[in-house]
Formats: C-alpha cells, structure tokens, sequence
C-alpha cells in the first residue's frame, strides 16, 4: 500500500482512487441485499399495517442487515457526494467546506438510525 | 511521393468539450447517458433527503404512536402544506432510490463481466429505467393500499 501520508504521499498515478471506487461497490452490495430483503418482504400478499411492517426489523438477522446497511451507506454516500463536488466545484475552500458539511450531515443522519434501531 | 510534414493540409478536427449549462435543454442524450445523469440526480436528491428518510424510519417502527403520527402526515399534511406533497415527496423518493438501485446493479454487472458494448449499454439502461418504474408503480401501489 502506497504512502497516503506525510510529505512522501502518493498523489498521482494508476490506482489512485481504487480505494474508494472498489469501496463503493461493495457498499453498493451490501445496500442491494438489503434493498431486495425489504423489497420482498413489503410486497407480500395483504395490507401493511404497524405489526407487519415492524416484524419486518424486529427479526435479529434483519437488524444485522440493517445496521450494515447504514454504515455502509455512510461510506457510500460520503464517497458519491465527495464526486459530485470534485466535479462542480472548483474554489478549494468552498469545496473543503462543502465536504466538511458532507461528513458532518452523514454522521448526524447515521447516527441517528443507528439510535433508531437501537430501541426497536 | 513522400510529402514532407509541413505540406500536408490541416485537417479540421472536430472539438469535444463539456456542454454549457445553458446547451442542457437542446443537447440530446442517448439512454445510457439519461441514466447516468439521473443516477447522479437521484443520488443527490437522497443526500439532501436523507433526514426525511430517517424521520420515516424513525416514526414508523418507534410505536403504535409514532406510526399514527407517521400516517397523519399523508393524510393530513403539517405546518400548511398538504398530504399529498408529502404522498408525491415520498413518491419521488422511492423511484430515486429504485432508480439508483437498478442503474447500480447495471454498474455493479458491467464491472463484473467487463460487458461494455454500445448494445449492452443502451439495453441495460433502458431496462433500468423500465424496472424501476415498474417497481415504483407497485410500491406505491403497496403504500397507498391497493393490494
């Protein structure tokens, strides 16, 4: 692994960004296993009402998903949103702000849906 | 004859660069181009969304309570505005994500097989945009209770 550090850090050349590009497709993953588990268990036969829709999250496996399923949306969105900044805007320290605002909005929402699986 | 560099005309190459914002309405897009774009959109759209998501998630499991708050919310709206822009937000969320989803698994096969043909991606898009309406259509169709 290169040097992603300190004066000696690789900044250009082939594989640079790898990281992050392989890192959102294994989230990616992760959030379609998910996605089809609720998909599949909403469209079932009859009408949703409190008590289905919550057996849905009590089952232990679906909290599992679930909570891997937030960070890895963290990851994921951090990495997608980071892209769309790099390419619009331009001035470095708008950029830098806008990313700072990124992560502490991503944190803030993740953690509350971890605080919300937490009591169910 | 061998001609020398310099006497060999100049061709007039064509020039590529990004669009202008203001070319955006009258710049053609093939399917794949669409999807690529409005995998962005709806990406972003989810990012700034995101508390609403929550907020959904949070009310509708918490408690009995804060599942009628939740449904009150489309059916009576909050604060002025009415249910049914909350009905269309949710609406318009459930197809970004969908869509997002099914131009991802496109993604995620195209890197897995290396298929990168013209054919393969105009056809794959095309069924990303049709799958995933048609999943909205029966979410929705789920949510507002019709089966």
């Amino acid at each position: 692994m290169a040097t992603t550090f300190g004066s000696k850090r690789l900044v250009v050349g082939a594989h640079y960004g790898l990281r992050d590009w392989l890192s959102q497709r294994f989230t990616a993953l992760v959030m379609a296993i998910f996605t089809i588990a609720v998909i599949v268990q909403v469209l079932m036969p009859g009408p949703i009402d409190y008590y289905k829709w919550s057996a849905i999250f009590g089952r232990q496996w679906m909290k599992v998903l679930t909570f891997v399923t937030i960070v890895s949306m963290l990851w994921h969105v951090w990495v997608g949103v980071r892209d769309i900044w790099m390419d619009y805007v331009k001035p470095m320290g708008l950029r830098l702000g806008l990313e700072v605002l990124t992560i502490a909005w991503l944190v803030g929402c993740a953690g509350w849906a971890v605080q919300v699986l937490w009591r169910l | 004859m061998v001609m020398s560099l310099k006497e060999q005309p100049v061709k007039v190459r064509p020039v590529y660069r990004n669009i202008h914002i203001t070319q955006l309405a009258s710049y053609r897009l093939p399917p794949a181009g669409w999807v690529s774009i409005l995998h962005r959109i709806s990406g972003a759209l989810m990012f700034l969304l995101l508390p609403f998501a929550i907020w959904m998630f949070d009310t509708s499991l918490t408690s009995e309570v804060s599942f009628e708050q939740f449904t009150s919310l489309f059916a009576y709206g909050i604060a002025g505005l009415p249910g049914w822009f909350f009905k269309l937000v949710a609406f318009v969320l459930i197809w970004a994500y969908l869509l997002h989803f099914c131009a991802g698994l496109r993604h995620l096969w195209m890197d897995a097989t290396h298929a990168v043909g013209l054919d393969f991606g105009r056809n794959s898009a095309l069924a990303a945009i049709g799958l995933s309406t048609l999943l909205t259509l029966l979410l929705g169709a789920k949510l507002f209770s019709l089966f």
